[in-house]
C-alpha cells in the first residue's frame, strides 16, 4: 500500500530529477503579475515526467499516471509540488478532460484507449470537450437525437446531429459524445458513448453568444462524421450507463475547494459597501447583512462537506461519519451557491446606482474559462443567471436532493417503456 | 471600515466519536422517556418539567456538568458536547431546563471567581444536576444587551426590583441576579424560595419552556462578582447561550423535516404518495439545504465557543441570524405539509412550532444579531 511517506519520497525524487526553474518575471509596467512563466517545453517535460512517475492522479493505476494509492493522498503530492514551485497542468483550461473524460475512460476504456488518451489529456497537450446536451435535450439528456449509424460492412460509425453548450469546443482536440444508436428501444437503452475527433471532417464549431455578450460556449454541428468503432467507449446501447459515470464525476468536482471568509462575490459586494458610504441606504444595509450571513453559512456548509470527504483531516477521528465518496449533497451546495451569486450580484448592481446602469464591454469575446468575480457588477449579474441552469438546473437538483437524499418517492414516468422514436417531440 | 479578520484556525465542523456516543445516550433516554406524545401529556400536568427525566439526563448521563471543569465537579467537556445535548433536546422538544441551568447559569458562575467557596459550591451543585439555577434576565436578552440592571441592591445585599419573562425561574433554586449594587452592577446569588422572592408564572407561547416574572422585595443576595468581572460573566453566559441555542434550533428543524418526509411518503392523495409531487418535494429539498446549512453554522458557533476563539462573537451572531429563522420555517412547513392533522393539538408539530418561534426571540432576535454582525464584520450602517 502506498502511503503518504512513500508519496513524499517519490515526489522528492521527481523534483530532484526535474528541478523546477522558471523564466524571469516580465518587466514592470506590463500589467499585474500573472502566474509564473515557464518555457513551454520545460513545463511539458515536467508534467510528462510527473505523469510517468505516477504522481498525476495517485489513485489511478500504475502506468496510467497513478500508483493505485488512496485518492485523498493526492493532496500530499500537490502540497509538496506547490511548495517546490513546480508547474501545474492548468486544470481550469482542461477541467472537462480531467473531471469527466478521464474517469470515464479509466472505467470503460480499452487498454489501447487508456494508453492513447490519458497522458496527453492530463498534461494538457490535448484539450477535451463534452458533446452531451442538445437543443431538444437539456435536463432530459436521455432524449437526445444525434444519430450514430454503423456503416454497413465497415468498422466506422457515421454521426449526424447537433450539440449545444459545449465549453472548450473551439480549443478541443477530442470530445466525449453520446449518440442514439437504436431509436426502436426506450430512450435510456438506445444510446452509445464515443470518443469523437474534433478535427475530423463534418465537425463544425460555432460560438454561442450569451447574455453577457461573450461566447464561453459553442454549438457543435456534426454532419456525416466518421468515428471508428475503436473509439467507442463501452458496449453498443450502454451509453447511458457510461454517461452516468461521467455525470457523477461532474458533480464531484463541485464544491471541492476551500473558500475564505468573504471569498467570492460577497467579498466584492462588502468591499463596495465599505468604499462607497455615500451610496448606502437602510434597505440595502439590511439586505447586505442577510446576504453576508447566507454567504458565510454557505461557506461553512461547503467546508463541512469538505471535512466529511477528507480522510487526511479525519482519519484520526475513528468512528466518525463515513467518508470518501461524495454523495448527492454536492447538488445541494450548487443550489445554494447559484441562489447566492444571483442575489448578491443583483444587490450590487442596485447598490452602485448610476454606475449600475453601465456595462463594461459588449464585444464578442471567447474566454478560455469563466471568471465569476472578475469584470464588473453588470457582467456578474448577467453571468450568474447561468448558475442555476448549467450543470443541472436548480429544479432538477431539487428533485435529486428530494429523491436521493430524503428518499421521497419518484415522479411517475410515462416515458420509461416507450421506444424513443414513439416519444412526443 | 475594514474587512473582518478571518479565524486563525479552521473550525472543526464535524462530530467526534465521543460526541456521537453522547448523542446516542441522550437520544436513547429521550426516546424512551420523553417522546413528543409524553411531552404533550406532561404539559397538562401542573409540573413545569419532569423531575425524573431531568435527573436521568443531568445526573445519570452527566450532561449538566459538561461545561464545568473536572476539578470543580463537572465533566470537563466543552460547548461542542453541550451543543450535541441541545440538538437532541430540540429534536424531542423536551421540557428540560438544560439551556437555562446547565449552559447559561453555569457559564455565568464560571465567569466568577471559582476559587471562592460561595462560587464553587453552587457550581458543583449545578454541575451534578442536584440544583437548578437561572440567570435572572428576560429570555429575550441578547449578548451585549444586559444593560443597566432592573434590580437594585442595598449595602446589606437586600435586592429589590422586577425581572420579566425569566425562563425556568419558577423551578429554580438558585437565582443569579444582575443588580445595581452600591459600587455598580454586580452578580448576586439568591436562594429560592426565600423571603422576598416571588415568581409569577406567565402563560408562555412555548409550553415546553416555562416563563415567570420575578419580583424581588428585599430578598437576601450575596455578591458573587462585581465590575468588569460581573459584566464579562453575564456577557459570556449570554453569548454561550445564544451560540448553543443554535444547536437546539437545528434539532427542532431536523425533527420537523424528518417527520414531514416520513408523513408525505406514507400519505396518499390523488392515487400516489403526496411526497412524489414536485411542488412538495422541492419545498422539502429546499428545507434540507437550510437544515444542512444550519448544522454547519451551529457547529461553527459551538466550536468557536469551545476553543475560546476570538471569532466566537461573529460565529454566534451568524449562527443565530441563520438558525433561528430556519427552525421557524421548518416548523411552519411541517404543519403545512402535514395538512389537516398538522394543525391539531394531538399531533406534536405545534409543540415544535411554539418552541421554534419562542427560540427566535430568545437571546436576541435575528435582527439583533445582524446588527451585532454589522459591527463585527465591518459593514457599518448608512
Amino acid at each position: 500500500m502506498t502511503d503518504a511517506a512513500e508519496l513524499r519520497r517519490r515526489t522528492a525524487d521527481l523534483l530532484a530529477a526535474h528541478p523546477p526553474t522558471r523564466l524571469p518575471p516580465p518587466p514592470q509596467n506590463e500589467g499585474p503579475a500573472g502566474p509564473p512563466l515557464w518555457s513551454a517545453t520545460e513545463r511539458l517535460d515536467f508534467l510528462r515526467a510527473r505523469f510517468d512517475a505516477g504522481l498525476a492522479w495517485v489513485h489511478f493505476p500504475e502506468g496510467l499516471g497513478g500508483l493505485g494509492a488512496p485518492r485523498a493522498l493526492q493532496a500530499v503530492v500537490d502540497a509538496e509540488l506547490e511548495d517546490a514551485g513546480a508547474p501545474g497542468n492548468d486544470p481550469g483550461r482542461i477541467g472537462i478532460g480531467l473531471g469527466m473524460a478521464a474517469p470515464t475512460i479509466l472505467r470503460f476504456g480499452t487498454d489501447e484507449q487508456k494508453k492513447r488518451f490519458l497522458r496527453p489529456l492530463w498534461t494538457g497537450e490535448e484539450v477535451w470537450c463534452q458533446l452531451f446536451s442538445e437543443p431538444g435535450a437539456g435536463s432530459d439528456l436521455a432524449a437526445l437525437a444525434t444519430r450514430a449509424v454503423r456503416e454497413e460492412g465497415g468498422e466506422d460509425w457515421v454521426v449526424d446531429g447537433q450539440k449545444v453548450w459545449t465549453s472548450s469546443a473551439h480549443l478541443a482536440r477530442w470530445a466525449i459524445l453520446i449518440a442514439r444508436t437504436d431509436p426502436d428501444v426506450p430512450k435510456h437503452r438506445g444510446m452509445t458513448y464515443f470518443i469523437c475527433d474534433m478535427t475530423d471532417p463534418g465537425v463544425e464549431v460555432r460560438p454561442l453568444r450569451q447574455i453577457t455578450g461573450e461566447a464561453e460556449f459553442n454549438e457543435v454541428f456534426l454532419t456525416g462524421v466518421r468515428i471508428p468503432d475503436a473509439h467507442r467507449l463501452g458496449e453498443v446501447g450502454e451509453g447511458w450507463k457510461v454517461a452516468q459515470t461521467t455525470l457523477m464525476n461532474e458533480r464531484v468536482a463541485i464544491g471541492g475547494t476551500r473558500i475564505p471568509r468573504e471569498g467570492g462575490m460577497i467579498g466584492v459586494a462588502a468591499t463596495a459597501w465599505r468604499e462607497r458610504p455615500e451610496l448606502r441606504t437602510h434597505d440595502l444595509h439590511q439586505r447586505l447583512l442577510n446576504l453576508w450571513v447566507d454567504a458565510e453559512v454557505a461557506r461553512l456548509t461547503g467546508e463541512r462537506l469538505r471535512q466529511q470527504l477528507s480522510p487526511t483531516l479525519n482519519s484520526v477521528r475513528a468512528g466518525g461519519a463515513p467518508m470518501g465518496q461524495p454523495g448527492p449533497e454536492g447538488s445541494g451546495m450548487k443550489l445554494a451557491f447559484a441562489r447566492l451569486a444571483q442575489e448578491i450580484s443583483g444587490w450590487e448592481v442596485e447598490f452602485l446606482a448610476e454606475d449600475g446602469l453601465t456595462y463594461d464591454d459588449w464585444t464578442l469575446r471567447r474566454p478560455d474559462g469563466v471568471d465569476f468575480t472578475g469584470r464588473q457588477a453588470g457582467y456578474r449579474y448577467l453571468r450568474a443567471k447561468g448558475n442555476s441552469i448549467e450543470g443541472g438546473t436548480s429544479e432538477v437538483l431539487l428533485n435529486i436532493v428530494a429523491e436521493r437524499v430524503l428518499g421521497l418517492p419518484p415522479e411517475p414516468r410515462t416515458d420509461k417503456d416507450v421506444a424513443w422514436k414513439d416519444l412526443p417531440r | 471600515m475594514t474587512a473582518p479578520v478571518p479565524p486563525a484556525t479552521e473550525p472543526d465542523l464535524l462530530y467526534s466519536a465521543d460526541e456521537e456516543a453522547l448523542r446516542d445516550a441522550v437520544r436513547a433516554l429521550l426516546a424512551d422517556r420523553s417522546d413528543p406524545a409524553t411531552v404533550l401529556a406532561g404539559l397538562e400536568s401542573a409540573l413545569p418539567y419532569d423531575r425524573d427525566l431531568w435527573c436521568a439526563l443531568a445526573t445519570g448521563i452527566g450532561t449538566a456538568g459538561l461545561l464545568v471543569p473536572e476539578k470543580l465537579g463537572g465533566a470537563g467537556a466543552s460547548a461542542r458536547e453541550a451543543a450535541v445535548v441541545l440538538e437532541e433536546l430540540g429534536r424531542s422538544v423536551a421540557p428540560a431546563p438544560y439551556l437555562t441551568s446547565a449552559v447559561i447559569a453555569v457559564t455565568a458562575l464560571l465567569g466568577c471567581d471559582v476559587d471562592r467557596a460561595d462560587v464553587a459550591g453552587p457550581l458543583a451543585a449545578l454541575a451534578d444536576g442536584r440544583t437548578l439555577g437561572v440567570l435572572a434576565l428576560p429570555l429575550t436578552t441578547a449578548p451585549g444587551g444586559a444593560g443597566e440592571p432592573a434590580v437594585r441592591a442595598d449595602a446589606d445585599g437586600a435586592l429589590t426590583g422586577r425581572v420579566t419573562s425569566v425562563a425556568d425561574a419558577a423551578a429554580a433554586e438558585l437565582l443569579l441576579v444582575w443588580a445595581q449594587g452600591p459600587h455598580g452592577p454586580a452578580v448576586y446569588a439568591v436562594e429560592a424560595p426565600a423571603d422576598g422572592v416571588r415568581t409569577e408564572a406567565v402563560t408562555p407561547l412555548d409550553l415546553t419552556r416555562p416563563l415567570a416574572h420575578l419580583a424581588l422585595d428585599g430578598a437576601r443576595g450575596s455578591v458573587l462578582a462585581t465590575g468588569d468581572r460581573a459584566r464579562e460573566a453575564v456577557e459570556r453566559a449570554l453569548l454561550t447561550g445564544a451560540g448553543l441555542l443554535a444547536s437546539e434550533q437545528l434539532g427542532i428543524a431536523e425533527w420537523c423535516l424528518a417527520e414531514t418526509v416520513r408523513h408525505t411518503t406514507q400519505r396518499t392523495q390523488f392515487g400516489r404518495p403526496v411526497g412524489s409531487f414536485q411542488a412538495l418535494k422541492h419545498r422539502m429539498a429546499a428545507l434540507w439545504l437550510e437544515v444542512a446549512s444550519a448544522r454547519a453554522a451551529a457547529r461553527n458557533a459551538a466550536d468557536a465557543l469551545a476553543s475560546g476563539s476570538p471569532d466566537a462573537p461573529l460565529a454566534v451572531a451568524v449562527a443565530q441570524a441563520y438558525c433561528a429563522p430556519v427552525a421557524v420555517r421548518a416548523a411552519e412547513e411541517c404543519i403545512q405539509l402535514h395538512g389537516g392533522i398538522g394543525m391539531t393539538w394531538e399531533h406534536p408539530a405545534h409543540l415544535f412550532l411554539k418552541r421554534a418561534k419562542a427560540d427566535q426571540l430568545a437571546l436576541g432576535a435575528p435582527g439583533r444579531h445582524r446588527a451585532a454582525l454589522a459591527e463585527l464584520a465591518g459593514l457599518g450602517a448608512p
